[in-house]
Order: C-alpha cells, then sequence, then structure tokens
C-alpha cells in the first residue's frame, strides 16, 4: 500500500524524542554553541532513549525494530529540530555500530554489538571524510595496505567527531582503490588524534583532524572480513540520517520563524500578513513537507532491502538546498534581529550549511 | 497502516492499462492535435469511453446509489488510484487527457453539493452509450481568481431560473454543450448583493435555449483541450437545476453552498498535481534517454566536484519531481482516508506546478537545438506544463491557502 501513517510504536518513539528535545536539547543548546562544549549531561541521556539500541537486532543485544532505518528517520528529525550538534553527539555511536550491523561478520557483530545496547555512552567514533577539496568517499587518499596477517594504515583524516575521548575507531581507507573500513583501538602506535576542529557551526561538538602515520591492525579488523564493505550501502544510510536531521532543523527555523511572524508588527499588522512574508513561509512549509516524504520513501526502501542509492542521494542533495533556504529565510524574516547571536536563526543557518559537508557524519 | 510506498497491485494493473493507451493511442498522436487546434482527438476518446463509463474516474459513481452513501462505499485507495491514471495519461499527452470523457469537473460539483436525486438525475448519462462531458463555468473576463466578482445571475421565475451572463475559460465546454448530452454547472449569483452568499451552482445541460459556445480560445498548450466562452441569454433552467440550498444565508458552519462546493478543489488539486507530473515525468525520461544516447549516465553520489552541471540538472529535477509526486500522493491518500485534505491539496497543487513548469523550461535549455526544434516533444510538454500553475487556483492563490492554513488566519487576515 501506499501509506503515511506511522505506526504507533513509532509514534511513541516520535512524541518521546520530541519531548526530549524540546525539554532537554532547547535549554541548552544556545550556551553549548557559545561554550563549544558538549553539555555531556545531556547528551548522556539522549543516548538512553535507547535510539540505536532500537534498530540492533535481537540477536545481538537489541530491539530490533522491525523498521529500522524509518523509525530511525523520525527519531533523527526530531533530534535535528532540537540541536544539530546534540543530535550528531547523541548518534556517533551509530557511526560505528550500523556499519557493523550491516557489514561486519558474524563474528565482530557479536564482539561488537551487545555494547551498544549498554546505558553508558559507549566511547568510539568513525573517520570518514579527508581534509581536501576533491574529497570522495569512493576514491579516498588514506590507504590501507597488506602485510602479511596485518593492514597497514596511512594518511589523514577530518570531522572526526569526539575522537578526543573515543577508544575504538571505524576507519576509513582505500585498499586497491577500493573504501574498505577497519577497526582501531586507542593507543594504536602510528594514530595520532590533532588539534581540535574549527567550524562554521556545531560548535557544541568537538570534531578533530587524525593522523594516520603507518598504522597496523591484525587483518581481522577489517570490517566484513574477506567480503568488506560496500561503503555506499552505508552511505545510503548516512545519506537518510542526514536528510532527517535536516528536515528537523528547517521544521524548527520554519516554526520559530512564522510565530515570530505573526507577533511582528510593522506598518501597523503582524508581518504575516502580508503576502512576502506569508508566501516565503508557505513555501517553506511546502519544501520541508516534500522533503520530509522523500527521505521516508529512501528510508523505506532501504528497509525493504532494495538498493535505492538514487533515492537516498536525491533526498538528502534536496535536504541540504531546502534546509538552507528555509534557514536562509528564516533569517531574512527577523530582519536585523535574525543576524543577533540572542536569537536561533543565525545558528541554524549555519548548521544547515554543514549538511552539504557531513558525508557519513550521522547514520541510521 | 504503517508508512509504505509499495503501489498496490490493483492500481499496478490499471495504470498498465493507462500506459498502454497513453503508447499506442496518446502519444502517436500527440504532436498532430498540438498543430491541428481544437480537433477533436476521437481514437482517444472512443478507446477511453466504453472503460470510464464503466469505471468512472471522478464523481460519477455517486448515481449508481443514490443514498449518499458512496463516500463509505468507495474503495479506500479511490483517491490514490485515480491520480495514478492521471499522471499515467499525462505522460501520454495532457490535452487528449483533457478531453477524457465523463463528469469530470461538473460532476465533482454535483458529487459534492448535489442531492442523492439530483445525483441520479444528472450523472447517470455519464454511464451511457455515447460519450458525454460535464463541465465547470466560474470564471469571467472581470473575475478568476477573485471568483467572488461573477456577474452572472440566476433570477427566479416561477418553475424556473433565468441565467444571464459571459462565463470564459471554460475546459471541456464545447464538448459538454455542443458534441454530447453533457451538462456545465454554471456559477451565477442570486443576489448580487450578497457576495459569496448569493453564489450558487446550476445545472445547464446541453440543448438549452438561450446557452451558446461563442469562442474557443487559441493557447499555448493543450491544444486538444477546448477552452470555451459561453454566452448566457434569458437561459431558462428548471427550477430543481440548482444544487444545494437556493436560499441566501451566509455559509458558516454549512458544507453545502459556495463552501462545499470549494471543497471539490480538494479532490480535484491533487488530480491537477497528478497530471502536470505525468508531464514531469515525461520530460525527465526523455532528457535521461537522450543524454544516455550520448553517453551521459546520472552519477548519483558521486561527489560535487564531479558532477557535471547537466547530470546536477537532472538531479534537481528528479528530486523535485519526486517530492511534489509524494505530496500529491499524501493529499490523494487523506482523502480516501477521510482526513481533510485542504492544506495538503494545495500544497501538492504549489509543488507539483512549480516543479512542472522548472523542469520543463530546464529541459529545453539542457537539449539546446533538440529542446528547442518542435521535432522533439520538449518544447510541447513546457507549453502544456504551464497551464498547471494557473488553472484550478494559480500558484499564488494555492500559495495564499497554505498561508492562510498555518497562520490561522481568515481571508480578512490574509488578503
Ligand atoms: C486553459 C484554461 C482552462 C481553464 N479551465 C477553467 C474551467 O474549466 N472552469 C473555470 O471556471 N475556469 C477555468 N479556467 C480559469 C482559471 O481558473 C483562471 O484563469 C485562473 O483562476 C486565474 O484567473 P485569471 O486568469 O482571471 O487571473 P487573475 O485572477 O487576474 O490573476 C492574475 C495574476 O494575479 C495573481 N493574483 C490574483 N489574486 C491574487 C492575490 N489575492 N494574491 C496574490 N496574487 C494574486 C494571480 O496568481 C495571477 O498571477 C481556465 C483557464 C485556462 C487558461
Amino acid at each position: 500500500m501506499i501509506a503515511f501513517s506511522p505506526t504507533e510504536e513509532q509514534t511513541l518513539i516520535a512524541e518521546t524524542v520530541k519531548r526530549f528535545a524540546r525539554e532537554r536539547m532547547r535549554s541548552v543548546f544556545r550556551e553549548a554553541e557559545e561554550s563549544s562544549e558538549l553539555p555531556w549531561e545531556v547528551v548522556n541521556k539522549g543516548w538512553q532513549l535507547g535510539l540505536l539500541s532500537a534498530a540492533i537486532p535481537e540477536d545481538y543485544g537489541g530491539l530490533g525494530d522491525a523498521q529500522p532505518t524509518v523509525t530511525g528517520a523520525l527519531a533523527a528529525e526530531e533530534l535535528g529540530w532540537g540541536d544539530l550538534a546534540l543530535a550528531l553527539a547523541i548518534m556517533v555511536p551509530g557511526l560505528v555500530a550500523l556499519p557493523i550491523l550491516y557489514a561486519g561478520t558474524e563474528e565482530q557483530k557479536r564482539t561488537y554489538l551487545p555494547r551498544f545496547s549498554d546505558e553508558g555512552y559507549p566511547k568510539v567514533t568513525a573517520a570518514l571524510i579527508e581534509p581536501r577539496f576533491r574529497f570522495d568517499p569512493a576514491a579516498l587518499e588514506t590507504t590501507a595496505v597488506r602485510q602479511g596477517n596485518e593492514y597497514v594504515l596511512s594518511g589523514r583524516k577530518a570531522y572526526v567527531p569526539l575522537a578526543a575521548g573515543a577508544e575504538l575507531f571505524l576507519i576509513y581507507a582505500a585498499e586497491k582503490g577500493q573504501t574498505q573500513a577497519f577497526l582501531v583501538e586507542r593507543g594504536a602506535p602510528g594514530l595520532t588524534v590533532g588539534e581540535r576542529e574549527r567550524l562554521m557551526g556545531v560548535k557544541a561538538l568537538d570534531t578533530y583532524e587524525l593522523a594516520l602515520d603507518g598504522v597496523r591492525v591484525p587483518a581481522s579488523a577489517r570490517l566484513g572480513g574477506d567480503a568488506g564493505i560496500d561503503i555506499n550501502r552505508l552511505l545510503n544510510h548516512s545519506r537518510v540520517a542526514l536528510a532527517a536531521l535536516a528536515v528537523g532543523l528547517a521544521r524548527g527555523a520554519y516554526e520559530y520563524a512564522l510565530e515570530y511572524a505573526k507577533n511582528r508588527v510593522a506598518f501597523g499588522e503582524p508581518i504575516a500578513q502580508r503576502q512576502s512574508i506569508a508566501f516565503m513561509l508557505a513555501e517553506m512549509a511546502i519544501e520541508i513537507e516534500g522533503v520530509r516524504l522523500s527521505t521516508w520513501e529512501a528510508a523505506w526502501r532501504l528497509d525493504q532491502g532494495e538498493e535505492a542509492t538514487r533515492e537516498c542521494v536525491l533526498a538528502r542533495q534536496n535536504a541540504n538546498a531546502m534546509a538552507l533556504m528555509v534557514a536562509d529565510r528564516a533569517v531574512q524574516i527577523l530582519g536585523g534581529h535574525g543576524y543577533i547571536r540572542e536569537y536561533p536563526v543565525e545558528l541554524w543557518l549555519r548548521n544547515a550549511r554543514g549538511f552539504a559537508t557531513f558525508d557519513g557524519l550521522a547514520m541510521i | 497502516m504503517p508508512i509504505e510506498f509499495k503501489t498496490p497491485g490493483a492500481i499496478q494493473q490499471v495504470v498498465s492499462m493507462a500506459q498502454m493507451v497513453a503508447e499506442q493511442v496518446m502519444r502517436p498522436k500527440a504532436a498532430y492535435y498540438d498543430e491541428h487546434e481544437h480537433e477533436i482527438p476521437w481514437e482517444y476518446i472512443n478507446m477511453m469511453w466504453p472503460i470510464v463509463s464503466q469505471s468512472p474516474l471522478l464523481g460519477a459513481d455517486d448515481s449508481r446509489n443514490g443514498h449518499g452513501e458512496a463516500e463509505r462505499k468507495r474503495s479506500p485507495i479511490t483517491n490514490v488510484r485515480l491520480i495514478h491514471i492521471v499522471e499515467m495519461l499525462s505522460w501520454g499527452d495532457a490535452g487528449q487527457y483533457l478531453c477524457t470523457p465523463g463528469g469530470n469537473l461538473g460532476a465533482a460539483a454535483i458529487a459534492a453539493v448535489g442531492t442523492p436525486e439530483q445525483k441520479r438525475r444528472f450523472l447517470s448519462r455519464f454511464q451511457g452509450e455515447k460519450p458525454a462531458w460535464g463541465a465547470m463555468a466560474m470564471t469571467e473576463p472581470q473575475a478568476g481568481s477573485d471568483t467572488s466578482a461573477i456577474k452572472t445571475t440566476a433570477v427566479r421565475d416561477g418553475d424556473f431560473w433565468v441565467l444571464n451572463g459571459e462565463k470564459i475559460f471554460c475546459t471541456g465546454g464545447r464538448l459538454a454543450l455542443e458534441e454530447s448530452n453533457g451538462l456545465v454547472v454554471v456559477w451565477a449569483t442570486v443576489d448580487p448583493k450578497a457576495g459569496r452568499a448569493g453564489m450558487k451552482p446550476f445545472v445547464v445541460e446541453a440543448g438549452t435555449p438561450g446557452v451558446t459556445v461563442t469562442k474557443l480560445e487559441p493557447k499555448l498548450g493543450i491544444r486538444a483541450s477546448d477552452t470555451a466562452s459561453i454566452l448566457l441569454q434569458d437561459a431558462r433552467i428548471p427550477f430543481d437545476h440548482i444544487l444545494g440550498s437556493p436560499e441566501v444565508i451566509s455559509d458558516t458552519g454549512g458544507e453545502k453552498g459556495f463552501k462545499g462546493a470549494m471543497k471539490t478543489f480538494d479532490a480535484t488539486r491533487p488530480i491537477v498535481a497528478a497530471s502536470a507530473l505525468g508531464i514531469a515525468r515525461a520530460t525527465i525520461e526523455y532528457v535521461k534517454h537522450l543524454l544516455n544516447q550520448e553517453g551521459i549516465t546520472i552519477r548519483y553520489g558521486a561527489p560535487l566536484h564531479q558532477l557535471s552541471a547537466v547530470e546536477l540538472e537532472v538531479m534537481d529535477m528528479e528530486a523535485q519531481h519526486r517530492a511534489a509526486w509524494l505530496l500529491t500522493q499524501k493529499a490523494a491518500w487523506m482523502m480516501d482516508m477521510g482526513l481533510n485534505n485542504n492544506l495538503e491539496a494545495s500544497m501538492c497543487k504549489v509543488k507539483a506546478g512549480d516543479a512542472v513548469t522548472r523542469i520543463t523550461q530546464k529541459a529545453v535549455e539542457i537539449l539546446g537545438p533538440l529542446g528547442y526544434s518542435r521535432a522533439h516533444p520538449v518544447e510541447k510538454w513546457m507549453r502544456d506544463a504551464k497551464i498547471n500553475d494557473i488553472f484550478e487556483g494559480t500558484g499564488q492563490i494555492n500559495r495564499l491557502i497554505v498561508a492562510r492554513r498555518i497562520l490561522g488566519y481568515t481571508s480578512r487576515e490574509l488578503k
């Protein structure tokens, strides 16, 4: 059938995350941004919502959601509405758990997955992006070379979230021209966590460069064993996650601008009563809903086991453009006030621009 | 029902039938009817009549059981099914699609506000031996978006109404009045001072003295479809041809008067959106086909710095098309579920009207010398596309509706 109503369970999850976003994330997000510090208490609470565990099958200690990606999209929208930096932080463990779930060997799944249902936030991270303009997830500059029973990793990574405290890294590297992923423990010789990066937005989330100088890992550390990974499949799960977060961010900006426009009076009446403002709001609402449905469809196809690259790519690209458009208009609707950091819309504009860059930085 | 995007088998079946008609009957003649404006596409009509008279696309199924129970008896996929068919027929040729015999907008209005007896009486002709058309005439020279400005009058004279005025831009007006035993639902005012409360729909049947088609508009596109001017000169119609109540009462709360009829837009806007998106899909497929022949395939997921401008354009076309089609499906699905879809109907109409306009205009550009040439269909699709941003409420009017809904404003608060 064609149907647009989440199940009761999904609605319940979305409602729970929505409440968390409103009560916990929204009360701290501006301060977190200004101080460039994660409010760990909130991140831990977000982790304890158990969203990742819900997506992991029962065999590996999770709850085994029947539509994990659709549910993930619903939850990610709410987190994205709350705050992008905090949302990404809450979702970081998924950057390791989900590739293991989708591409790992049976042994890797049994070894690693159960810990993602623990109450404590897992100290793990993943490194895909590289610090260069020509970055291409399918043609990485970081290399992995097989030497006997080991792989040797060399190269540089960027945008590695929470790397300073991570104990396990999933590092993507090109092996014979194919993107593969390797599980690397903290303290591996040659692995250096660099300086904290300074980004345009999502400042509360600390990200780092990573240097790999001949880092040796056992052959068993290669994700998926001999079969390796299909990077595109993993990227599809990232694309829908980013699209869903973008929908949430945009919805937040739209709702804020709408309320503002109804209350701000100019020339004797609320600015929302002028068509140029009202039409902007109408278009924002339409575009948000269009991307939301495109995201759901892409997520649904992934849950059906379809390849769905086209749908995932298009949903994400459209989401990038949409989120930027919506956030920009939100600033415009607030006028000069929109430019001031005491209002949230300038932050949403900076964060929205990030979606184009955040390959692999969120996954559902 | 969980979130799902699988077209049901029953819909796939009718869609593949529609596809056969589109490929074998409509496509081969699309250019011909574009170049021979106002010729009637009888092959298509005669092909469709046995199908639609058995299983009407819109509205007319209400005539079978005049108990007002039709809503309940409708299968829960009626509207979703309909938009799929319309999309496919418009993929074939939007001009011919608009000549599809049946009650069309006229029947939609009758179904929305007629009594069970009126539905039976007026709609049975759409199940007869010969093709018949219904049409709807609201627009007048001085009244388009502002429907409350209509001047056509209806004056009671015993058991009759006497109608006087001029209607323009009536889609299928000629097919309804001159080419079949059809009908036109004509909007007129019974009290010019009463504004919207005085506006009433009247059923005017083919052959009514004093009713003449005075002009067929020459158009940018959809040239197979007639856009008729209708002159009403002391046209006498039986008293019980008024739909809904003859009383001039303000419409608060009532679903039967002007507001009730405006509700038909909730059903028809997704249909217009679907038609737009059939043209959009045809265009995207054609562009991709020609690009493929030149060895250009779209590399989904390749990084931005590797993608060509053309690849990015095509991806954007596809993304906008998809978003619009999902919005349209949602609006139709909500109707099937018995939910109020007033907001969603206007949302999908705005998005589809925008998307098809941009996609087709971009396609002409991308294909360069082939795009602008009448030897290829893309320039025609661009011309056909534009009407979807205009009729059934312009893009601006539908934005107004969306804006009022999201802001909680009345039409007085947001003009
Ligand atoms: C091919 C074709 C078929 C048609 N079929 C039918 C039919 O079957 N039955 C029927 O009754 N009518 C039909 N119409 C009429 C159609 O619905 C009207 O043309 C349409 O509603 C616009 O009205 P208008 O042309 O008078 O433009 P106007 O109302 O004069 O609008 C001109 C411009 O002003 C904008 N505008 C108007 N009001 C506002 C506002 N409040 N805020 C912002 N912008 C505004 C409009 O969006 C438009 O851009 C048809 C028209 C065409 C061209």
